[in-house]
């Protein structure tokens, strides 16, 4: 086995797992906008909430389809290029992998089924109810997941059976492999990273409308409602964040001392940037807030935090990536609470709307949420290396014996060509999607003049309760009003499409 | 029940619900390029449009389980298989997303593009499926230390890649039928053909596929010694394939699908029930085989394990039931379609 399939599969599995990363969060940010607009709509049976509704769940389905199709690599690349890993820890990280697909994954696709072909075949409560599964089924992958990976970080509820290369991990208590010292926090943390690139993403689209005068109502209520979520989850990132960086400073104090740059054991500074330098074991060019990492972690500016010299060379982590992408995950956690509040204190005077900079600085800050999610990441996965089970096993003894580089590269070229074209095209659609925006009220009005989807489905059930029963397709197809006609003409045209 | 053959077991559920359920959406897969009209397809797309997700997620769920509950099984297969399996992710990537994407333009030539690239994809997963079971069947190169010992070419021997074009042809039989429920007028009239054509190509790879296997494979069959009761499903698998046109003739496709859910079934129960008590053959040495014991997970593992399978189960059953039952009936085009 040599370095570089040690190389080139690292890089593999940080490419798909970054690439696949682009989509959960938003999937599970979008869920929590979907739920929130359709409840609302349910409650007031305002058009406005019906439309934003139907809109954030079309674009939902493209990002959820991509989520699903990279997600699939990641299920097995476990094997496929970590068997040795594989076999060490099977018997403890299995279960999370298995529990998602049978507890979260299962969820997700079957009401996703009628979150998107369903408007017209079950009754708003029904539709409504899915929704709200779809949403929770996408934190419960979360969940499952980010405990497979919690486990590695800190691992608890094991014991090591065997020697050597034959050596693994076998459960001995199960919750408090589930419950390992990290999960809880880590899993609040990513949600949280989630719920705002949620907001942020809404924000970014509607303030565009806004600004192209467009859509106006339902992108000033759409705005409305994810800026409350923005300004909740930004405050709530830099909290949870905080407790984090605790439990880290406890059970994995190298990963630690790489973030922060901190080389001899002492009080700690905390650094807002700089660059840390290995030969020289200091940090140049930066500016740091003298004691803040010991006050950060102790409450006390001078309470000494163990730093890198107490690890042997081949133990410590590489120090440039971990200490640049926690920096500036945490500077734009921090752009994240100013700008939101200050939008916020607009939107509360009544003057949001018309400050015209401050909805372009929305539109571009979609980016923002997509870089912090995946800075955090990196931070904490390279972090922990060398070890890929913390102080257990090491990356490079995890790989796969029966892979050669030139697979592993085959395979890399192959992903990276396709993830690129899927990607742009990924971002054509939306952007097809964004520019075509949601149907007019007035459309749904016409759609019915028999009315939207409530007063469609009570004229043809008679009661307005759930019609399951009477959802035959061929009969539905007579009772849609003229709007929703099935002629091919109607249905082709390209904003019609789900 | 011994937890290692329970859980030997309930993989064997999770293939079989599998290849049962994606079954047929990679059958019309296989089978859309034969219709013409941009209609047409969209019927055909729509077809599996709300179902093809929760059909794959039996295989997901199928590998999170072998990795949790037989982690050398996973590690060894996936990695020794590993190109072919590469290009098998590939193919399911390029499924999902061309029935997402199609849709979303007009242009002809975009949707040409999407179209092939689905019966591709569908095409290609289908045989790799094929391959890998193939493989599984006639044993792999496995050293001491558990691991594939041979190069890919290993992998494309005459039997795998006979089993490989049985399991598109299987799949396009069962698409075919599936499709012809799910559809009306001069479309439905075209599918009847199809379904003659392909069980046609079923039924004379099917034979050629049990002979080769009955040649080149004779510990096959050992395990009917032991377990004689198992004829009954040779059996079954027969009447179910006899059925199949005859279900045709007499104009009851439902019963015609039902016996090509047999089949598939039952093939794949003879798998598992062929393989058994071993995962993986070493074609250098019976010692080396993978085992539903030496590769298996913790008995403590397994334990919890099988109360997350009794837990979780009946709530995949009802969500499949439930979404099959909502969307039930014909295909037809409206404004949430494809
Ligand atoms: C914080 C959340 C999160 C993280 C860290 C991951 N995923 Fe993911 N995954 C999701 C959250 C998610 C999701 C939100 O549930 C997705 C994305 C969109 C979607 O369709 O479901 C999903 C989809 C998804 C699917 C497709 C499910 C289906 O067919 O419906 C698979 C197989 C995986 N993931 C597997 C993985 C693996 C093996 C990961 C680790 C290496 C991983 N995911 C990281
Ligand atoms: C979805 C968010 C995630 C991101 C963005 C992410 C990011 C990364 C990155 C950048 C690497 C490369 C590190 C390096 O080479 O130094 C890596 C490695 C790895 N991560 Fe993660 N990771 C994520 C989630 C997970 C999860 C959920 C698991 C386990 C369940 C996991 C397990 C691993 C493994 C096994 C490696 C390979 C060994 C290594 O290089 O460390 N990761 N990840
Ligand atoms: C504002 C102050 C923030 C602080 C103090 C903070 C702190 C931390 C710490 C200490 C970790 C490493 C945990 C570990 O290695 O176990 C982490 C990881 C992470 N952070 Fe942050 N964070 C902040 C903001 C954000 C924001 C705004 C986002 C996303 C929008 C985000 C997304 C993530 C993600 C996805 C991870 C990796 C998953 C995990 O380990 O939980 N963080 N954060």
């Amino acid at each position: 086995m040599d370095l570089d399939v040690l190389f080139l599969s690292r890089f593999q599995f940080a490419l798909t797992i970054m690439f696949h990363y682009l989509f959960p969060p938003l999937s599970i940010g979008l869920g929590v906008i979907m739920v929130v607009t359709e409840g609302m709509y349910l409650k007031t049976k305002n058009r406005q909430y019906e439309s934003m509704a139907r809109f954030w769940t079309k674009v939902f389905a493209v990002v959820f389809a991509m989520g699903v199709a990279t997600g699939i690599v990641m299920e097995f690349e476990f094997g496929t290029n970590w068997a040795t890993y594989s076999r060490y820890v099977g018997d403890v990280f299995g279960s999370p992998l298995a529990a998602e697909g049978i507890f979260a994954f299962f969820l997700e696709s079957g009401f996703l089924a009628i979150l998107v072909f369903g408007w017209d075949r079950v009754s708003p409560r029904v539709h409504f109810f899915s929704t709200v599964m779809v949403s929770l089924g996408s934190m419960f992958s979360a969940v499952w997941i980010v405990v497979a990976n919690s486990w590695q970080q800190t691992p608890a509820g094991f014991h090591i059976v065997g020697e050597g290369m034959m050596a693994r991990a076998e459960i001995t208590d199960f919750w408090a492999m589930v419950f390992n010292p990290s999960s809880v926090d880590r899993l609040v943390h990513t949600l949280i990273g989630s719920f705002i690139l949620g907001a942020f993403f809404v924000m970014s689209i509607t303030a565009y409308y806004i600004l192209r005068n467009r859509h106006l109502e339902m992108a000033k209520q759409s705005f409305t409602i994810a800026l409350v979520i923005g300004v909740i989850s930004s405050l709530a990132a830099l909290v949870s964040g905080h407790v984090q960086a605790n439990t880290v400073a406890v059970t994995q104090p190298a990963k630690l001392a790489a973030f922060e740059g901190h080389f001899r054991t002492g009080p700690g500074d905390m650094y807002l940037f700089g660059i840390p330098d290995a030969e020289e074991e200091r940090v140049r060019l930066g500016l740091a807030i003298p004691g803040g990492l010991s006050f950060l972690i102790h409450n006390d500016f001078s309470t000494p935090v163990t730093g890198l010299d107490q690890y042997a060379p081949e133990d410590r982590p590489p120090l440039q990536i971990p200490f640049q992408s926690y920096h500036i995950m945490i500077s734009l956690g921090m752009y994240f609470i100013f700008i939101t509040l200050l939008a916020a204190f607009f939107r509360w005077r009544g003057t949001l709307f018309d400050k015209r900079w401050l909805l372009w600085v929305f539109v571009f800050s979609i980016i923002g949420p997509y870089i912090s999610n995946q800075a955090g990441w990196i931070a904490a996965e390279v972090g922990r290396q060398p070890w890929i089970v913390q102080d257990l096993l090491r990356t490079s003894d995890a790989l796969s014996k029966s892979v050669a580089a030139g697979e592993v590269l085959t395979s890399i070229i192959l992903f990276t060509v396709i993830y690129l074209f899927l990607f742009a095209i990924w971002l054509y659609i939306m952007n097809e999607k964004i520019k075509t925006g949601p149907e007019d009220v007035s459309a749904l009005a016409g759609a019915g003049a028999e009315g939207g989807m409530i007063e469609t489905i009570s004229t043809r059930t008679g009661t307005g309760g759930p019609s399951l029963t009477s959802s035959r397709g061929d009969e539905h197809a007579g009772s849609n009003g003229p709007g929703n006609s099935d002629s091919p003409a109607d249905s082709e045209r390209g904003k019609e499409e789900k | 029940m011994d937890l290692n053959i329970f859980w030997f077991v309930l993989m064997g559920v999770l293939l079989i619900g599998y290849a049962v359920l994606d079954g047929f959406d990679l059958g019309v897969g296989i089978l859309h390029l034969f219709v013409k009209k941009d209609e047409e397809r969209r019927i055909l797309m729509n077809s599996i449009g709300p179902l093809w997700d929760g059909n794959e997620v039996w295989l997901v769920t199928f590998g999170g389980a072998m990795f949790a509950a037989f982690p050398h099984v996973y590690a060894t297969a996936f990695s020794g298989f590993y190109l072919p399996f590469i290009f098998l992710l590939f193919a399911l990537i390029f499924r999902a997303v061309s029935m997402e994407f199609r849709s979303k333009q007009e242009n002809p030539r975009w949707r040409k593009a999407w179209d092939v690239s689905f019966t591709v994809a569908s095409t290609l997963a289908s045989f790799l499926f094929g391959v890998a079971v193939g493989n599984v069947m006639i044993g792999l190169p496995i050293g001491a230390d558990m691991n594939f010992q041979g190069t890919v070419l290993d992998l494309l021997g005459p039997y795998p890649l006979l089993i490989g074009v049985f399991a598109v042809a299987t799949f396009a039989m069962h698409g075919s039928i599936y499709l012809y429920l799910k559809t009306e007028g001069d479309l439905q009239k075209r599918i009847h053909r199809w379904m003659w054509t392909t069980f046609g190509i079923f039924l004379v790879l099917y034979i050629f596929s049990t002979m080769a296997t009955l040649v080149s494979l004779p510990s096959a069959v050992t395990n009917f010694r032991d377990v004689p009761w198992a004829w009954v499903v040779v059996v079954l698998n027969v009447l179910a394939i006899a059925n199949i046109p005859r279900a045709i003739y007499v104009g009851r496709p439902g019963y015609a699908f039902i016996s090509s859910t047999a089949t598939i079934a039952a093939l794949t129960f003879l798998f598992g029930f062929a393989l058994f008590p071993n995962m993986i053959v070493s074609s250098i040495d019976p010692a080396y085989n993978l085992t539903i014991y030496n590769a298996a997970s913790s008995q403590k593992t397994l334990g919890i394990m099988r109360w997350i399978a009794i837990l979780g189960m009946p709530f995949v059953l009802s969500y499949t039931i439930a979404i099959y039952w909502i969307f039930r009936g014909k295909t037809t085009l409206g404004k949430f379609s494809y």
